[in-house]
């Protein structure tokens, strides 16, 4: 397939496994986090660690949309579907995530809530057009990528005069994540992250441009190469990144050029920033609450806002005791290290959000890595 | 005694008509459907014998195989074929997998009432040209009929029944350690026919499904001696869960190669697109076929004789392993688990 083959292929990844070989410095060791639940995806399918020397170590981030949803919002939408009989409209991966009372989307639609699977805030758009006398409720999660998206679908409503269609504001922003990591005590003072760069976004750069992680490089030291969601991407992002630290250096870098500009996608977020605005604090599951950092819909458009046309207030509900979730998405642990992971904690039955989507560390390494557990 | 003289009794008006209730009730609108619709496409000695079950005779020598199919998918028309061909070709398909050769076919329908006449006489004759050009006649069968909103057009169950010739041992537990794995044509084709045509989404290449009987196949197959341990259709979850399913039951390892893996480009654009991954996406007419190493060569050229089988590739091998995993070497070049299907990738595709 023309322009994707071109990024995954065999012979230009052994070339790049060669050059990371002979530019890592055998005295020392890289742990590099790739923030993007896109990249761990990458790096597990296509099997990039194998082509990796042993001192290069990649940690994964929390930047898996699915994974860092608090189990209280899911709360929020499961009684949207179930005693607002709104028809709730979520994209797929959401449905299994576990939420409170062993439920979740997936399960709360066979109780006969009206939940839907969409590919797009059009189609929730859509579902509303098609049932004026329902109200529909679009459940908008995600980091920047989804943003712009949700904020075109709420105009179009205001356009078209829809007075059954809101949303369920569950936007979040990554930069306020990488501070909270950077920030933790387990990257500032205990060491016991260590980390020496991070692979930067690839679809969110798209939008918010490469200029916001430049603070992170010049305040914490620390190298960002931002990189497309290829396997070839991710290569040459490490090896980048490896030429950094062993020049003493801690810069933006952009790997990801032909889709990511400086200053990223001016009408997107300008579009972001007439629909939305900050939010005080938002919690985030394994991060816990991280001062602005998620959205919520400005009053302009407080018609559409589902918090303020539903009973649904937001209760904070803590993770199962045995999930290490948390520590998971800090890269404080691997998945691994869990004690469920893999026995009670499996893809058909997930306890914690790593577990459920493609994308979470522990879904990745169950999914696709963890043959090498017992090598 | 006055003696009612058979009348004029209107025909099925197939072109404007619908199912209703009456059509399920076992009375004389329920005989004039079988009649007019089932019983004229599907004719044959057994069906024509017009009892509650067919009368059979039974075949001298062999096992018996028996294998049952439901069909709920949507929509019920897709490129390269309908609901009626595919609960033929599924069932055909389940007896002719394990080494047998289909005999006989059963029907069972529940229609919602409501639905088109005409709509039903294409799925009909879809099925009875599917069963004539298999060979396979359907010798029974039944109808239901639920109110509107409590089925979805029309659901199809079908039973088929085979014989398996003396000599003939094929078990998905056979598998063994450097035995060769082989797939008789390109993945995913079905899955993304169905996906292409649902309402959201319109490809413009048009992608055919694959559906197609595969016991003439089987039989070209098993006629040159090669020493085949284990056939399997992959249809729902795909070859990387046919696969897991004969790692656990053989309690072998697997070792794919993804460079290998037969995919048509327009199926790898629309997964690519949507993010799927062909490995786990329905086929309704390719085989899996776990082989003699030594017999490699064999098989491969008498499945690439016949027409379905005509881009038979090898695409892995058996090991040992006792976590039963089935691994792939990935054309990046680095190695990984393809793991079971987790959840659904797509929604009722067959």
């Amino acid at each position: 397939m023309k322009y994707i083959d071109e990024f995954r292929d065999g012979e230009l990844a052994r070339g790049l496994s060669v050059a990371i070989r002979q530019a890592a410095d055998p005295g020392r060791r890289y742990n590099f986090m790739e923030f993007c639940g896109g990249h761990t995806h990458a790096i597990s399918r296509y099997g990039v660690s194998d082509l990796l020397p042993d001192n290069v170590r990649m940690i994964h981030g929390p930047g898996c949309p699915v994974c860092v949803l608090p189990i209280g919002r899911v709360d929020m939408a499961i009684r949207l579907a179930l005693e607002c009989g709104v028809i709730l409209c979520t994209y797929g991966d959401t449905l299994r995530v576990p939420a409170s009372d062993s439920l979740s989307l997936m399960k709360a639609k066979a109780r006969g809530g009206d939940i839907r699977m969409v590919y797009s805030s059009a189609d929730a758009l859509k579902v509303a057009q098609a049932n004026p006398d329902k109200q529909v409720v679009f459940f908008a999660i995600g980091f920047e990528t989804t943003t712009p998206p949700t904020a075109v679908a709420i105009k179009q409503a205001q356009a078209l005069g829809l007075k059954n269609f809101s949303v369920l504001c569950c936007h979040v922003l990554t930069p306020s994540a990488i501070s909270t990591i950077l920030e933790s005590p387990e990257v500032r003072q205990w060491g016991t992250v260590p980390l020496d760069g991070f692979i930067g976004p690839a679809h969110v750069s798209t939008i918010i441009g490469s200029q916001p992680y430049e603070f992170f490089a010049e305040e914490y030291r620390k190298p960002v190469v931002i990189a497309g969601f290829e396997p070839l991407d991710v290569m040459q992002a490490i090896l980048m990144l490896i030429r950094q630290v062993n020049e003493g250096r801690a810069v933006v870098e952009n790997e990801f050029s032909r889709a990511v500009t400086r200053e990223g996608n001016v009408k997107a977020k300008n579009l972001v920033a007439e629909v939305f605005e900050l939010r005080r604090q938002f919690e985030w599951r394994g991060l816990n609450v991280v001062p602005y950092s998620g959205l919520r819909i400005r009053k302009e458009f407080a018609d559409f806002d589902a918090e303020k046309r539903f009973p649904v207030a937001y209760v904070s509900v803590a993770d199962n005791k045995a999930c290490e979730c948390g520590a998971i998405l800090r890269g404080v642990k691997k998945p691994q290290d869990c004690k469920i992971f893999g026995t009670v904690c499996t893809p058909e039955n997930p306890v914690g959000s790593c577990m459920v989507s493609s994308e979470g560390a522990c879904a990745a390494h169950y999914t696709y890595g963890r043959y090498k557990d017992f090598q | 005694m006055s003696e009612v003289k058979r009348g004029y009794v209107r025909p099925l008006d197939i072109r404007h008509g619908r199912i209703d209730l009456s059509h399920g009730s076992g009375g004389r609108a329920m005989a004039q459907l079988i009649e007019e619709l089932f019983a004229a496409a599907f004719d044959n000695e057994y069906l024509r014998q017009g009892n509650d079950g067919a009368l059979l005779p039974v075949p001298t020598g062999g096992r018996m195989v028996m294998a049952a199919d439901a069909h709920v998918v949507s929509p019920l028309f897709f490129p390269g074929g309908d609901i009626g061909c595919l609960s033929v070709h599924g069932t055909i398909n389940d007896v002719a997998v394990m080494g047998a050769k289909p005999l006989w076919l059963s029907a069972s329908f529940i229609l919602e009432e409501g639905f088109p006449l005409a709509d039903l006489k294409r799925i009909v004759d879809s099925m009875a040209a599917a069963a004539r050009e298999a060979g396979v006649p359907i010798v029974t069968g039944d109808t239901k009929v639920v109110e509107q909103g409590k089925g979805d057009g029309v659901f199809i169950t079908t039973t088929g029944v085979g014989i398996v010739p003396e000599g003939v041992n094929l078990s998905g537990d056979l598998a063994q350690p450097g035995d060769r794995i082989l797939i008789s044509g390109t993945l995913g084709d079905h899955g993304m026919a169905i996906m292409a045509e649902r309402e959201s989404l319109g490809f413009s290449a048009p992608i055919q499904s694959d559906t197609a009987a595969l016991h003439g196949l089987i039989e070209a197959l098993l006629a040159s001696g090669a020493q085949v341990r284990v056939l399997r259709d992959p249809t729902r979850g795909g070859l990387a869960t046919t696969l897991n399913e004969i790692a656990r039951q053989s309690k072998v390892g697997m070792m794919l190669q993804e460079k290998a893996l037969p995919v048509n480009p327009e199926v790898a654009a629309a997964c690519e697109f949507l993010g799927l991954d062909p490995l786990y996406v329905a086929n309704e007419g390719k085989l899996v076929v776990i082989v003699a190493a030594e017999d490699e060569e064999k098989a491969l050229a008498a499945m690439r004789a016949h027409p379905l089988g005509q881009r038979a590739v090898a695409v892995g091998s058996v090991h040992e392993d006792p976590h039963h995993f089935v691994q792939m070497t990935t054309a990046f070049g680095g190695k990984r688990i393809v793991d079971w299907l987790t959840g659904e990738q797509l929604p009722r595709i067959c």
